[in-house]
C-alpha cells in the first residue's frame, strides 16, 4: 500500500490510542484527536488523505458539524464515518455531505484498512484528475505556476 | 369476561325501556278507563232516576184518575139517589168499567156511618166518625189513605171525596184493588235484580217488594235521604252487593217510590270493555316486550361484537408499540455496547500485533496468548452480531426502493431453503398467482422476511411434512401466507412470537430476533405479519405487503 496520512477522530480515549498505535504499525501516518475541535485544529496544520470520524460524540462539537467544517479546510481529504449507533439519519446527512461511506463499531482492522484504501484510491483519481488539469492549464497559461505554488504553500 | 357486564347492561336498557314504555300506557289505560267508568256510571244513575220519576208519575195518574172519577160520581148523583143501594152498583159498575182497579164503594153521612155499600164485604152500618182519615176528607175535600188492613184484615187502601149538598154533606168512599196497584208498581222492577216499590215517609212498605220484604213491614230505606226530586244514593245489600236505589216523591210527597237496580248487573257492559282493554292491554305489553328484549340483545351484542374489535385493535396497536418502543431501547444500547466492543476489539487486535513481534514469538506461552485473544474476537464478533441483528441492521440500513416481483423473490427463497427442506423429508408447495403486480420496495428484506418465515416452518416441523406457500392479491395489497402443518402454537406463546429475544430454540439456535425483524421491515414498509395457529394442527403466517406502484423512469 501506498503511504498516506490518517487522521482519526473519536472521543473514546482508549479507542482511540489504540487505533492510531495499530494503523501506525501498519505503516500509515496516523494522528489522532480527541473531539472535533482538536481534529480541526490538526487539520489546519497538516494535510491528510482519510479522516476517520466518530459521528456520535456527547459534548462539543457533533460528527456532522466536525464533517462539514473538515470539508471546508481539507475538501479533499476523504472522510469516513464511524458510528456504534443506529442512527441511519446521520450517516445518509453525512454521506450528503460528502462522506466517503460508513462503517459500523466495532469494526476489524482488517475491513477498515479495506476502506481505507479505497478511499485513498478515491481520492488519489481525484487527484490525479486534479493534477492533469493544473498540468493542461499550466500548458495554456504558464504564467499561473506562481498562484498555484502560493495555493500549495498554504495547504501543507 | 365481559358478559356479566354485558348481561346487567342488557338488563338494565330492558328495564329502562319497559318501564318508559308501560307507565304511561298504564297510566293512560286507567285514566281512559276511570273516565268511561264514571260517565257510564252517570248514564246508568240518570237512567234509573228518569224510571223512577216516570213510574212516580204514572202512580200519581192512576190516583189522580180514581180520584176524579170517584168525584164525578159524587157530583153527578144526589145524596138520596146514592144511598139506594140499585143506583150505587150502577155508578160502581160504571167507574170499574171507565177507570176499574174498584174494589168496593159506600157512601158515608156526615155523622160517619156507613149507609149504602157496594162489594164483596159487607160493612154497611159500621161507624167511621172515630177514623182519622173522616176528619182528612170532611175538611179536605178528597184523600188517599196509606194501606192498612182495616176490618177486613188484608192491606189495601182507599180514596175518599167529599159531596155538599146544600146543608147536607156525605162521603162517597172507594177501595182500590191492591193488586191492580202492586201489579201497576212492579212494572217498573226490571232484569233480575231490579225492584220497584212504594214506601210511606215512615219507611212502611205500601206495595211488595221483589226480594226480602212484606207490605206493611218496616223497609230498610231511609226516606229522609231522597230529597224533592229525585235521588240516587248507593247501598250494600246483606250479600255485599252494591245497589243503587233511585226514589221519587208521589201523592203530594205521602208516598215515595223506590227503583233499585244491582249496579254489578248494570254495569256489566263496562266491565266487559274493561276487560276487552286489559286484554289489548296485556297484548300491547308483550309486543312491546318481546321486541324491547328482542332490539336489546340485538344492539347489545353490536356492542360487544365492535367492543371486540376494538379489543383486538387495540392489542394490535399495542403490540405495535411496544414493539416500537423496543426498538428505541435497543438503539440506545446498542450505542453503549458497540463502543465498549469497539475498544475490546482494537485492544486485542493490539496485542494481536504486538504478539507478532518477533522477541514475543519465542515466549512459552505465545500459542496461548494468541488462541485466547482469537476467542476473544470470535466472541465481540458474536456480540456484534447480536447487536446488529437486534437493529435490523443485517443487510442495510435504510430501506431502497426498486422494482420487486413478489413471486419471484418467493421462488428465490424457497430455492436456497429447498435443499435443507429436502433433508428433513418437508415438502415446499407453491401456489402463486401469476397476476401479482410488480411493486417498489426493498427485495433483500422482504427476502429475509420470507427466509425467517419459510425456516422458521421448517424448524417447526422438524421433519417429514409439508409447507405451502400462497400469494394472492386483494384490493391494494398482496397477501402472502406460509402455512405449515407442524405443532403449532400454543395461544399464550401467540402473543410473544414478535417479541425480541422469543424463542423456543434450544439454546444458541436462535437468536428470536427473526419475527421481531420481520416484524419492524414489513411495518416500515405500511405491511403487517399476522398469525392464525391452532396448537397441534400447524401455523399459518399471512404477510400483508401494500401494493405501491413503481415510478417511471
Amino acid at each position: 500500500m501506498d503511504y498516506f496520512r490518517a487522521l482519526v477522530v473519536d472521543d473514546e480515549p482508549d479507542f482511540l490510542e489504540t487505533l492510531v498505535n495499530r494503523l501506525q504499525k501498519r505503516n500509515i501516518d496516523t494522528a489522532g484527536a480527541k473531539s472535533g475541535e482538536e481534529a480541526l485544529e490538526i487539520m489546519k496544520k497538516k494535510l491528510f488523505d482519510v479522516v476517520i470520524l466518530d459521528v456520535k460524540m456527547p459534548g462539543g462539537m457533533d460528527g456532522i458539524e466536525t464533517l462539514r467544517e473538515m470539508k471546508k479546510i481539507q475538501p479533499l481529504a476523504e472522510v469516513l464515518l464511524l458510528t456504534g449507533h443506529a442512527s441511519v439519519e446521520t450517516s445518509i446527512e453525512g454521506m450528503k455531505l460528502g462522506a466517503f461511506d460508513y462503517l459500523l463499531k466495532p469494526i476489524k482492522i482488517e475491513d477498515l484498512m479495506t476502506k481505507m484504501a479505497e478511499a485513498f484510491e478515491k481520492k488519489n483519481a481525484h487527484d490525479q484528475k486534479i493534477r492533469k488539469a493544473r498540468i493542461k492549464e499550466l500548458l495554456r497559461f504558464p504564467g499561473r505556476v506562481l498562484e498555484h505554488d502560493k495555493e500549495d504553500e498554504k495547504a501543507s | 369476561m365481559k358478559t356479566p357486564l354485558y348481561a346487567s347492561l342488557q338488563r338494565n336498557i330492558i328495564l329502562i325501556t319497559l318501564i318508559v314504555a308501560f307507565a304511561p300506557l298504564f297510566a293512560l289505560g286507567s285514566i281512559i278507563y276511570s273516565q268511561f267508568f264514571q260517565i257510564y256510571r252517570t248514564k246508568v244513575e240518570e237512567q234509573i232516576q228518569y224510571r223512577a220519576r216516570a213510574q212516580a208519575e204514572a202512580v200519581d195518574l192512576f190516583l189522580k184518575e180514581r180520584i176524579a172519577i170517584l168525584a164525578a160520581m159524587a157530583d153527578t148523583h144526589a145524596y138520596q139517589e146514592m144511598i139506594q143501594d140499585k143506583i150505587l152498583a150502577e155508578a160502581f159498575r160504571v167507574m170499574n168499567l171507565r177507570a176499574g182497579a174498584f174494589v168496593d164503594l159506600g157512601v158515608i153521612n156526615n155523622a160517619g156511618q156507613h149507609l149504602a155499600y157496594v162489594g164483596p164485604y159487607d160493612l154497611r152500618g159500621l161507624n167511621y166518625y172515630q177514623q182519622p182519615w173522616f176528619g182528612e176528607v170532611m175538611s179536605k175535600g178528597s184523600y188517599v189513605s196509606d194501606v192498612y188492613m182495616g176490618y177486613r184484615q188484608l192491606p189495601h187502601f182507599i180514596i175518599a171525596v167529599k159531596r155538599q149538598e146544600g146543608e147536607n154533606i156525605w162521603i162517597l168512599r172507594a177501595t182500590i184493588d191492591p193488586d191492580v196497584f202492586g201489579s201497576l208498581v212492579r212494572a217498573a222492577q226490571v232484569g233480575k235484580s231490579g225492584d220497584a216499590f212504594i214506601i210511606t215517609g215512615e219507611g212502611f212498605y205500601q206495595t211488595r217488594p221483589r226480594f226480602d220484604g212484606q207490605i206493611l213491614t218496616l223497609s230498610k230505606i231511609d226516606s229522609a235521604l231522597f230529597g224533592g226530586r229525585t235521588n240516587v244514593i248507593e247501598k250494600q245489600n246483606h250479600q255485599g252487593k252494591s245497589i243503587l236505589y233511585a226514589g221519587s216523591w208521589l201523592n203530594n210527597g205521602k208516598w215515595l217510590l223506590v227503583i233499585s237496580q244491582d249496579l254489578a248487573e248494570e254495569m256489566t257492559g263496562i266491565f266487559a270493555t274493561r276487560n276487552v282493554g286489559i286484554f289489548l292491554l296485556l297484548l300491547g305489553i308483550a309486543a312491546i316486550a318481546a321486541t324491547t328484549v328482542f332490539t336489546t340483545r340485538i344492539t347489545v351484542k353490536r356492542l360487544k361484537d365492535a367492543d371486540e374489535r376494538t379489543n383486538s385493535l387495540n392489542a394490535q396497536l399495542m403490540q405495535s408499540d411496544k414493539l416500537a418502543a423496543l426498538g428505541k431501547m435497543a438503539a440506545g444500547v446498542a450505542h453503549e455496547i458497540n463502543n465498549p466492543l469497539a475498544v475490546i476489539l482494537q485492544k486485542t487486535g493490539w496485542i494481536e500485533d504486538l504478539l507478532a513481534e518477533e522477541d514475543l514469538r519465542q515466549t512459552k506461552n505465545y500459542e496461548e496468548f494468541k488462541t485466547s485473544v482469537k476467542k476473544i474476537e470470535e466472541h465481540v464478533e458474536r456480540a456484534r452480531k447480536v447487536v446488529h441483528n437486534m437493529l435490523g441492521y443485517a443487510r442495510r440500513m435504510e430501506p431502497r426502493l426498486e422494482d420487486v416481483d413478489v413471486n419471484d423473490t418467493l421462488r428465490q427463497t424457497i430455492a436456497i431453503l429447498n435443499n435443507y427442506a429436502r433433508i428433513n423429508n418437508i415438502n415446499i408447495q407453491t401456489e402463486l398467482n401469476p397476476e401479482l403486480p410488480i411493486i417498489a420496495g426493498d427485495q433483500a428484506q422482504l427476502q429475509q422476511v420470507f427466509l425467517n418465515l419459510i425456516s422458521n416452518a421448517i424448524d417447526a416441523i422438524r421433519k417429514d411434512g409439508w409447507i405451502r406457500v400462497k400469494s394472492i392479491r386483494s384490493g391494494g395489497e398482496i397477501l402472502v401466507s406460509v402455512t405449515d402443518n407442524g405443532p403449532g402454537i400454543p395461544d399464550e406463546m401467540q402473543r410473544k412470537v414478535f417479541d425480541p429475544f422469543f424463542t423456543t430454540k434450544a439454546g444458541g439456535k436462535g437468536t428470536g430476533l427473526g419475527l421481531w425483524i420481520s416484524y419492524s421491515i414489513m411495518e416500515k414498509m405500511g405491511g403487517t405479519i399476522t398469525l392464525n395457529s391452532k396448537d397441534g394442527e400447524g401455523t399459518t403466517f399471512v404477510v400483508q405487503i401494500p401494493i405501491v406502484v413503481p415510478e417511471k423512469k
